[in-house]
């Protein structure tokens, strides 16, 4: 079983012989289980050479680049080894015929909106009307014919979502607008870096598949981004990065120390991020017995059967139903 | 009418996975592939390159198409971890065995089950001959196909590299 390591200190990382190598700043040296390794996340300033690359490569192992406020910039990927012009053929003919495309969209949206309404209703008072409002709202899905119209209805149902954080909150953690770019208050430094944790790990996910990362169904391929990591995204936002807020802030693991705030940027600084990035760990690992597999999955391995559905739906063998978590 | 080898000739992988589920040969053949994914398969390979090291033809490719695990003077030898599926691992060697005789070349076959320590001996016989053509022919015809064939339910399903992606569904 593989998992990611994170790395928060300046330093080099190498290969000597068959072993992978840390040696931060003042020459602590840590060794990293090569067999182990899914992917390695670089937060602070490192070293790196070829002769490293070529032996992760040969792992299939990942490197994803974070700047200093820790937003993601970049992964490496090894050359990818399980290709299928076939599906992806398939995949863009899902995109190109208009009523295929809303099918899938529709059903990322319709996930997402089913794990935002579980989260509420885990902590449902003094939210009633917000949920009733999301309710109603949902009911337009359906009924959408455009993208940007279910974009629409995605963007109000997000907005009565994000005003009752501050109820679900039980602290002086508070929200006024969600702020992306660049978040000026805790709660939105949370929730923008546990998004791209979890684009991250969507897309490490869509690799291990013959998915194409720039095909998309609810966010329009683009050149900038694997939009399709940001379309499976959607599903395990609610599920796994909101959760972990919640119980970060409500337990108050988390406090105004673990934050950081530069020229109105606010950011979670080093002990923020750790505290985030193991619990985030921990989500992704723990296991639900699945219905049919009648076998125990992780929240990580959930999102790659999300991408199997995909692409049963794509060569034609299975209609494609997106996950309604049951627990 | 002659059997043209050259319009039918697969990779031996495809023909094991023929006699084991029609559904997986079909994902197979078209680059849907899991075997990266899973420990099972590790453990095969692990298995396949720590035994018989001191043999050094290993791993023979064959026309840019067989891949065969061990070629001895009079064998042909293919290494499994168990012998749980045994009509498909013993079609795949005979089919090695067809392909090398069409091209000349006369060998037996070896299936070595390592774990259990035992050994089997086959020999390609004109009955052994058909079976494999009449099986090449249906494996050409399944990769065409433009679905996969329906999921089947097979006891060795938990078992399989594949079972988490057919098996994957919603309660709807």
């Amino acid at each position: 079983m593989s998992r990611d390591f994170y790395i928060f200190s300046n330093g080099r990382l190498k290969r000597k012989d068959n072993t992978i190598y840390f040696i931060d700043c003042l020459e602590n040296k840590r060794t990293l289980p090569v067999e182990q390794i899914n992917c390695i996340h670089l937060f602070g300033e490192i070293d790196l050479n070829s002769k490293l690359i070529n032996y992760l490569s040969q792992y299939g192992i990942m490197l994803s680049f974070y700047n200093y406020y820790g937003y993601y910039s970049g992964t490496y990927y090894p050359r990818k080894k399980n290709v299928s012009g076939f599906t992806v053929v398939n995949q863009a003919n899902h995109y190109n015929d208009y009523e295929k495309r809303l099918y899938i969209a529709k059903s990322f949206v319709d996930s997402a909106v089913h794990h935002i309404l579980k989260n509420m209703r885990r902590h449902k008072e003094g939210i009633e009307d917000l949920i009733e409002r999301i309710q109603a709202e949902r009911k337009n899905i359906e009924k959408v014919q455009r993208i940007d119209e279910l974009m629409g209805i995605e963007g109000r149902i997000r907005k009565s979502y994000y005003k009752s954080f501050n109820k679900i909150l039980k602290s002086d953690f508070g929200i006024e607008k969600r702020k992306k770019r660049p978040p000026t208050d805790p709660v939105n430094a949370m929730i923008s870096f546990g998004n791209s944790l979890m684009y991250t790990t969507v897309l490490s996910e869509i690799y291990k598949t013959q998915l194409d990362p720039t095909i998309s169904f609810l966010h329009e391929p683009s050149v900038k981004r694997f939009s399709l990591g940001l379309d499976i995204s959607e599903i395990f936002k609610p599920l796994v990065v909101d959760t972990i807020i919640f119980s970060l802030v409500n337990n108050r693991v988390i406090t105004f120390d673990d934050f950081d705030i530069d020229e109105g940027i606010c950011y979670l600084n080093e002990k923020g991020r750790k505290k985030f990035i193991s619990e985030y760990e921990r989500k992704l690992g723990t296991t639900i017995k699945h219905r049919k597999l009648k076998r125990k999955v992780s929240y990580r391995m959930f999102i790659r059967l999300e991408c199997y559905k995909l692409i049963k739906h794509f060569i034609g063998d299975e209609e494609y139903k997106p996950l309604k978590a049951w627990w | 009418m002659e059997f043209d080898l050259n319009n039918f000739k697969v990779q031996g992988v495809k023909v094991n996975y023929y006699y084991i589920c029609k559904r997986k040969l079909w994902l197979y053949s078209k680059g849907i592939t899991m075997e990266q994914n899973s420990d099972r398969v590790m453990i095969g390979k692990l298995i396949h390159e720590n035994s018989y090291k001191r043999l050094k033809k290993k791993e023979v490719l064959i026309d840019d198409m067989l891949k065969i695990d061990i070629l001895d003077n009079d064998y042909v030898r293919e290494v499994k971890i168990s012998s749980k599926m045994t009509k498909a691992d013993k079609m795949q060697l005979i089919y090695y065995l067809y392909y090398l005789d069409s091209l000349g070349i006369k060998k037996k076959g070896l299936i070595n089950y390592v774990k259990e320590k035992r050994q089997e001996e086959i020999e390609l016989t004109d009955e052994y001959k058909r079976e494999i053509e009449k099986a090449l022919i249906d494996i050409k015809e399944i990769s065409q196909k433009r679905k996969p064939p329906e999921l089947v339910k097979l006891p060795y399903c938990t078992k399989c590299a594949y079972y988490e992606f057919c098996f994957a569904k919603e309660e709807v």
